[in-house]
């Protein structure tokens, strides 16, 4: 039994609090629907063992020797597993500064909050580290299995870099602190977050689209001149590889290397955390300013004051901007594309419609949910003389509003290239934006917007039904592009998967608003 | 003598005599109203509260003070009766009641990243009031619950008594004919209950209607003109602090009394 406050002590009670969220995450609160979880995560794992083993097994029907060919290929697995561990962390210990939780109940009391620090902080290597490997294990499972059992130790590559990359995190973020102090930290934390996150592979997109006119990633990275400019295998560079491949001197060096690096951070930062944490909670004591204001009200309906309350909560929202930052990045490699093609030939812009569209669909999707479910005064709204539709029919104008104002410059851009696409994916982008919104309507649940990243939980129909209809959309739109009449059956499909979204919903219509 | 800063009845503050009272129309006629949730929450209350009148609602917890208050703002539909605001059927036409209603629960509906001058601007354009009123309203609002310092400040960072003045004035921006109050003085300091009380009365001279529940039996003894006691969804009791007094099987000296009391005999008539 570990003494009251000691590391382990607090390290269980961490433990016990991550477990109750992780289930309470997954079920969405409700305890009957644990069974049904762990059997679909049963299935998933099954699947994706599936798909592992369907992908390696004619990479090790050829052989895996450590070439510089496969250490290439390894090499960048690994790498966009730690860019996106790096960014998993950062956005973790930042939260860990800012979410007050139970902060207020443990710096109160004796314990060290150095102590504190260095729990949480464990505690976010180990969760980046595990659920890397709920991904990645099923193939490092498919390689141990046709290939050899060498391969399971990249189960420890992916927990040291998981150890890494919290510590590079940590780095990055008490940085951050220190330069810009409390306030701009969070906004900015949260940019960098989502650019390391996505920087790896729209990095090798942008690349593969410079030098080969294409997104093909692989082909990119084994194209000649870059295997040219790849060090020998002997490097230092494929140490993470090799140790992946089963080289255990290696593997324990870099084991090694990680948890000095994080306890060394660990040790630097932790003295600062406490500062740290009630600087954070300064922010919030201090009532945020509005910047400017208006010399006086304007004239407003009510639903101009519900549409510009609804942009004024997302432009101010803290966490809005991780949230949705990276499906932006992700337009960045076909803007580039669109930008390449302007003055060529049209062919290569087809690919841009089904991403522009699918984006728009996921991005309309998360805007309505804080917009409907996650509205802060419903019952002031509902209180209001303002009929249900209108509400409604408000809150999806200003979320159709942000969507516009995202694509609008992809459109333009894309009309001045080739018009008849232009024209497609825009109509792609409303339908698919209007689905994502539809099906956040008739889902809507009142939350907290600060649950927004656990929104799927809520309604797992909700999220299938949003996901299947932006890709559906994102098909259509891509065949229509193409000039072939099966459009229309894809169109039929997401309709179809719209009308079954809508007769499983619990409420069917735009006529309620509020608790009633 | 107590005083506890609490303005006087508005009866003895504007001389209103209870036959002037009974002169004027009602703001609020509520007629056999019903909601069952698992068991009945409403069970066939009758209320009517004329325009001016303070009228605070008791009862013990879960008597259905709040949902037959959410009833009557529109936040929920009654299985069963009628709900009437200055003549205006609040079942049939839910709009035209809501523009004579204001709402104000205990949980202050504000919204964090919004200034309290934003947020007076969105309320006052959900109920259509004229901008250049609105904003003369806000600023006098701001002004009087001592909020100007901190009127360009988001809500964020401010306390519960901040939060919850900004929803008052929120809820008087378009002047309201019937304001419906659901434990507002819950977590308030003395200086901020005070000025809310300040408020209250201020706008009762006005001929606006008051419905209020409290646990601060203080405030409903020192403020309301009648009291109504609501035990499992049924009035029990309602009257001024003589009536109820006389009422009490303990002819009880403090509304306190009166209160444990009436609802002690209807729990061992039950």
């Amino acid at each position: 039994m570990s003494a009251p406050g000691s590391h382990a002590w607090l390290a269980r009670h961490e433990l016990r609090l991550s477990w109750r969220d992780w289930v309470s995450l997954l079920t969405a609160g409700r305890s009957r629907r644990l069974r049904g979880v762990v059997i679909a995560a049963l299935i998933f794992l099954g699947v994706m063992h599936l798909l592992a083993f369907a992908i390696v097994a004619p990479l090790a029907a050829e052989g895996l020797a450590p070439d510089r060919e496969t250490l290439v290929v390894i090499s960048g697995a690994l790498l966009l597993s730690l860019t996106t561990m790096i960014s998993q962390s950062m956005d973790q210990v930042t939260r860990a500064f800012y979410a007050r939780g139970d902060l207020d109940l443990i710096l109160s009391s004796p314990v060290p909050a150095s102590r504190v620090f260095a729990v949480r902080m464990t505690a976010i290597a180990v969760s980046t580290g595990g659920l890397t490997l709920a991904i990645g294990g099923p193939f490092v499972n498919a390689l141990a299995v046709l290939d050899g059992a060498h391969w399971l130790a990249a189960y420890g590559v992916i927990l040291a870099m998981g150890v890494i990359a919290t510590a590079a995190a940590i780095l990055l973020t008490m940085s951050l602190f220190r330069a810009l102090g409390p306030k701009l930290t969070r906004a900015i934390a949260q940019v960098i977050a989502a650019i390391i996150g996505a920087a790896f592979v729209i990095g090798i997109q942008v690349a593969a689209i410079l030098s080969i006119g294409s997104y093909a990633r692989l082909s990119f990275l084994s194209a000649g001149p870059v295997m040219a400019w790849m060090p020998d295998t002997s490097s230092l560079v494929w140490w993470p590889a090799r140790a992946a491949m089963g080289e255990l001197g290696i593997l324990l060096v870099i084991g090694a290397a990680g948890l000095i690096a994080l306890a060394l951070v660990i040790r630097l930062s932790a003295s600062r955390f406490a500062a740290n944490v009630i600087a954070a909670a300064g922010i919030g004591e201090g009532g945020a300013k509005a910047g400017r204001h208006r010399a006086g009200f304007q004239r407003l309906t009510s639903k101009q004051a519900l549409r510009r309350k609804e942009w004024m909560a997302l432009r101010r929202d803290p966490w809005l901007m991780s949230e949705s930052l990276m499906q932006i990045l992700y337009l960045v490699p076909p803007a580039l594309l669109l930008w390449l093609n302007f003055r060529g030939s049209v062919g290569s812009l087809v690919i841009l419609v089904p991403i522009l569209v699918m984006a728009a669909g996921q991005l309309a999707g998360g805007l309505a949910w804080l917009a409907v479910s996650g509205e802060d005064a419903p019952e002031l709204i509902s209180s209001a003389p303002v009929s249900a539709g209108a509400i409604i029919a408000a809150k999806v104008e200003a979320v159709l509003a942000a969507i516009i104002l995202v694509f609008a410059p992809f459109l333009t851009a894309l009309a001045l290239a080739a018009p008849r696409l232009a024209l497609v994916a825009g109509l792609g982008i409303a339908a698919s934006a209007l689905s994502g919104v539809m099906v956040q309507i008739w889902f809507r649940a009142q939350a907290k917007r600060s649950r927004f990243r656990s929104r799927q939980t809520s309604s797992r129909v909700a999220t299938l039904a949003e996901a299947l209809g932006s890709i559906s959309w994102a098909g259509t739109a891509a065949l229509a592009a193409a000039g072939t009449w099966l459009a229309a059956g894809a169109a039929v499909f997401a309709l179809i998967t719209l009308a079954c979204a809508w007769a499983m919903s619990p409420s069917r219509s735009f006529a309620r608003y509020g608790p009633a | 003598m107590r005083d506890h800063g609490v303005p006087r009845p508005a009866r003895e503050r504007f001389g209103t005599t209870v036959e002037a009272m009974n002169e004027k129309p009602f703001a609020l006629e509520i007629r056999a109203l019903r909601k069952d949730f698992d068991k009945p929450a409403v069970d066939g209350l009758d209320l009517a509260v004329r325009a001016g009148e303070f009228y605070a609602l008791l009862g013990p917890n879960g008597a259905g003070k709040t949902t037959t208050l959410k009833i009557v703002a529109g936040l929920l539909d009654p299985d069963a009766g009628s709900v009437s605001v200055f003549g205006v059927d609040a079942l049939a036409d839910p709009i035209a009641a809501k523009r004579m209603i204001s709402w104000v629960p205990d949980e202050p509906m504000i919204y964090d990243k919004l200034t309290p001058y934003e947020y007076l601007e969105f309320v006052a354009g959900l109920w259509g009031v004229d901008a250049s009123l609105a904003e003369r309203r806000a600023r006098d609002l701001i002004e009087w619950l001592g909020l100007a310092p901190n009127a360009h400040d988001r809500c964020q960072g401010f306390s519960r008594g901040m939060k919850q003045k900004v929803a008052l004035a929120g809820a008087l921006v378009h002047e309201p004919r019937l304001l419906i109050l659901d434990e507002p003085l819950t977590g308030l300091d003395a200086g901020a209950a005070r000025q809310v009380k300040e408020v209250l009365v201020e706008r009762l001279g006005d001929g606006v209607a008051v419905v209020m529940t409290t646990h601060i039996l203080e405030v409903a003894e020192r403020m309301a003109e009648r009291i109504g006691v609501i035990h499992e969804g049924r009035l029990i009791a309602e009257g001024t602090l003589a009536d109820l007094s006389a009422r009490a099987q303990g002819g009880g000296a403090s509304l306190e009394d009166i209160f444990l009391d009436l609802v002690a005999g209807e729990s061992d008539a039950a």
